[in-house]
């Protein structure tokens, strides 16, 4: 019998937080209770990237998009529209101000272009059979049947892919400085260490897509000569690892790892590394050293790992998105891909699109598309109307960008040039109730953490840095603490070992470059505009506008508001904790912030 | 699973490539809209959809989309089937049971022709469309 209907239940991290699982389950019993349990296929797929509207079930062939679905509306999507054909009006997404619920009208998709997400949301990542059905491992007959490695190499070198990991090195280049070198042993690692705070996009990846990873790995394989691979992942993504390891059993089951792969001859397999979360070993180096069961830490290069990398063998290490990209270019050519993108900076880029905006979630644009497309086009513009500050790309290694560069397309060298980076593809959005201060301490405090401690300059300096922010926003900086501050970043930035120290200074020095003022007003006035440093914020009522409705006497949690009804309250300065409890409830407009 | 040759990777592949493509519904080129109301379903739409989809199966018609809606507001008219194609105006149908829906497989979209007797016109399309 055919199937009637598909459901594709989001299978994501994020939606599984948000009870995916139950509703999978909840839409497979009541679709068995109908007794329509052979027309439907139920299916659970990886990220739909939307989120922030998280749970996800879309029911194809109506093309119904469900959102913020929870468990005990499994019952009405199967009653209503497996069952009787009508589509739940009231779970269906719509985009804020309009009345859209057709998918390729609204605007959150419209300017994506999908291809490392290609599998993301359609296909069921735990059965190989689907990525196949896509074209999955066409790639790989064609670099083990058709093509020499140099052939691919040429391919990669026409599409201009650069690495996905942040510092956008050219892939094929990393490829043939292996491929060079005549070693018994190579090895093929992939780095899905992603540690930046509010970044998922290869976590996503994996969980949607893990094939094409696998296959991508394969093809590299074969290209430089390798015949063992290794994925290094944290072990906090644990159902990225779940569904690795199906993959992997997957793929070994069908002859597609392992030995004499589709009767080729050719033989590579691939083992999973767990890694504790530590930043620094994202960094490749550190990386290598902690695959090898040594302590993370970095060391200087050259040798870059291409030449002498895991066991002192050369290795290929590319981060998961980069991976991704690879099937597609073999399949459908160098030239294609690189008409996608701008000229420097070929392909699509992922961001995890996260902090005060309408639509948080997993966007892919094509290279080249502006900050301001993908904050008020695909992110549906910031949260509550409030006003758009900066948005911080690049994590702890990044910077800032101004309301002034909102219109800069998007690649490698176009944040460089701003003071920002690409880095692995985090982008948080800040509104005017943020303090930039803050904000670059908290990132500080992140580096200061995270720093392996093995050299001086990224050891101290982070922790003078971070010590010095702390100072203004708790008041008792001078303007010369400015000075040193930037003095002391400038030396971290020059003298680190690794990328983590080189870049922990980004974000204070491109917040000072651009907020320069904000700065002055915390040490020179001693006052936080956004009101997030407390110390420097006091709350006092105006009498004037005060009605006595003792909202805010009864929301103060100390309580430190006294007051008759209808007559002015007044706030002991003494006891406030500021917490900010009062101006939130007060619908007159009677609390000031000074 | 054995462990798989070229030409058996291929096979798959073709094989899961039809499984799949059945699921995407945004380039086929024919839509056959069937109205799953009450009054549909007590009317006899399941058996109406159950031979489009069999026949779109069996017959290999990859470009046919079969979906469900509610009522359509003909209710004396059940089941109701809309199809939409091109090269033909789109036809709302009514009084389809297994029968007439065969026929609308072989005549109308297979032959280019109008199925006679079960033509019926949109609800106020005029009003409708406002």
């Amino acid at each position: 019998m055919p199937i009637k209907n598909y459901c594709l239940v989001c299978g994501g991290s994020g939606c599984a937080a948000g009870k995916a699982d139950a509703i999978y389950h909840g839409l497979l019993s009541a679709a068995d209770a109908c007794g329509i349990g052979n027309d439907v296929q139920i299916v659970k797929t990886g990220c739909f990237g939307l989120c922030e509207k998280g749970p996800i079930v879309k029911v194809l062939p109506e093309e119904a998009f469900y959102v913020e679905v929870k468990p005990e509306d499994a019952e009405t999507i199967v009653n209503e529209h497996l069952l009787k054909g009508r589509v739940v009006d009231s779970l269906l997404y719509r985009e804020k101000g309009a009345d859209k619920t057709n998918l390729s009208e609204i605007k959150f998709y419209q300017k994506q272009k999908r291809l490392v997400l290609r599998n993301c949301g359609v296909i069921d990542p735990e059965e190989i059979n689907e990525y196949i059905a896509r074209q999955g491992y066409a790639a790989l007959e064609k670099v083990l049947f058709e093509m020499t490695p140099e052939d691919v190499l040429e391919e990669l070198k026409v599409s201009g892919l650069r690495g996905r990991g942040g510092a956008g090195f050219p892939t094929w280049l990393k490829w043939k400085f292996s491929a060079d070198v005549d070693s018994a042993e190579k090895f093929i690692v992939c780095n899905a260490d992603e540690g930046d705070p509010g970044a998922y996009m290869d976590r996503s990846t994996l969980e949607g897509d893990p094939h094409s990873i696998l296959e991508a790995m394969t093809i590299a394989a074969k290209t430089v000569g390798a015949d063992h691979g290794v994925i290094y992942i944290r072990a906090e993504y644990p159902l990225a690892i779940k569904r690795l390891e199906i993959a992997l059993k997957q793929a070994r089951e069908f002859g597609l790892l392992g030995d004499d792969i589709l009767g080729s001859g050719f033989s590579f397999d691939i083992e999973i590394r767990l890694g504790a979360g530590a930043f620094v070993c994202g960094e490749e180096t550190a990386l290598l050293a902690s695959t090898e069961g040594n302590r993370g830490m970095p060391i200087p290069k050259p040798p870059f790992p291409a030449i002498k990398g895991l066991f002192e063998k050369p290795t290929v290490i590319n981060n998961v998105e980069t991976f991704a990209n690879i099937p597609l270019i073999i399949e459908k050519g160098g030239a294609w891909f690189n008409a996608i993108g701008t000229e420097k900076s070929p392909g699509t880029k992922v961001f995890a699109l996260t902090g005060k905006i309408e639509n948080s979630g997993l966007v892919e644009v094509p290279m080249g598309t502006t900050l301001r497309e993908i904050i008020f086009d695909v992110g549906g513009g910031i949260r509550d109307g409030k006003e758009f500050k900066a948005v911080q790309t690049g994590g702890p290694s990044g910077g800032v960008i101004t309301k002034d560069y909102l219109d800069t397309p998007i690649d490698f060298d176009h944040l460089t040039a701003i003071g920002s980076m690409m880095g692995s593809g985090g982008m948080i959005v800040m509104d005017e109730d943020d303090c930039i201060v803050d904000i670059t301490k908290f990132y500080m405090e992140f580096c200061v953490d995270e720093s392996c401690g093995k050299c001086a300059p990224c050891r101290i300096g982070t922790k003078r840095m971070h010590q010095i922010l702390e100072k203004i926003t708790t008041g008792e900086a001078k303007l010369e603490d400015l000075q040193k501050l930037k003095d002391i970043g400038l030396a971290t930035q020059k003298a680190s070992l690794c990328g983590l120290g080189q870049t922990a200074a980004n974000p204070v020095l491109s917040t000072m470059k651009y907020f320069e003022e904000e700065y002055l007003e915390h040490v020179r006035d001693g006052k936080c505009q956004a009101g997030k440093c407390k110390e420097l914020v006091s709350y006092t009522i105006d009498a004037e506008k005060c009605i006595g409705c003792t909202v805010c006497a009864r929301k103060c949690p100390v309580p430190c508001i006294a007051g008759e009804r209808k007559m002015p309250h007044v706030i002991d300065q003494d006891k406030c904790i500021k917490c900010g409890a009062c101006f939130d409830v007060c619908k007159f407009g009677a609390v000031i912030v000074a | 699973m054995a462990k798989m040759t070229l030409e058996t990777l291929r096979k798959l592949r073709e094989e899961q490539k039809e499984v799949i493509e059945r699921r995407d519904s945004g380039e086929k080129s024919i839509h056959i809209i069937v109205g799953m109301g009450t009054c549909g379903i007590a009317a006899g739409a399941k058996e109406a959809l159950n031979v489009f989809l069999g026949e779109a199966y069996t017959r290999k018609m990859d470009n046919v989309v079969v979906k469900q809606t509610g009522c359509m507001g003909l209710c004396y008219a059940e089941p109701t089937v809309e199809v939409k194609m091109e090269g033909m105006p789109d036809t709302l149908y009514g009084n389809v049971d297994a029968a007439v829906a065969r026929k609308i497989v072989n005549l109308h979209l297979l032959g280019g022709k109008l199925v006679n007797d079960h033509v019926f016109d949109y609800p106020a399309r005029d009003i409708n469309k406002e």
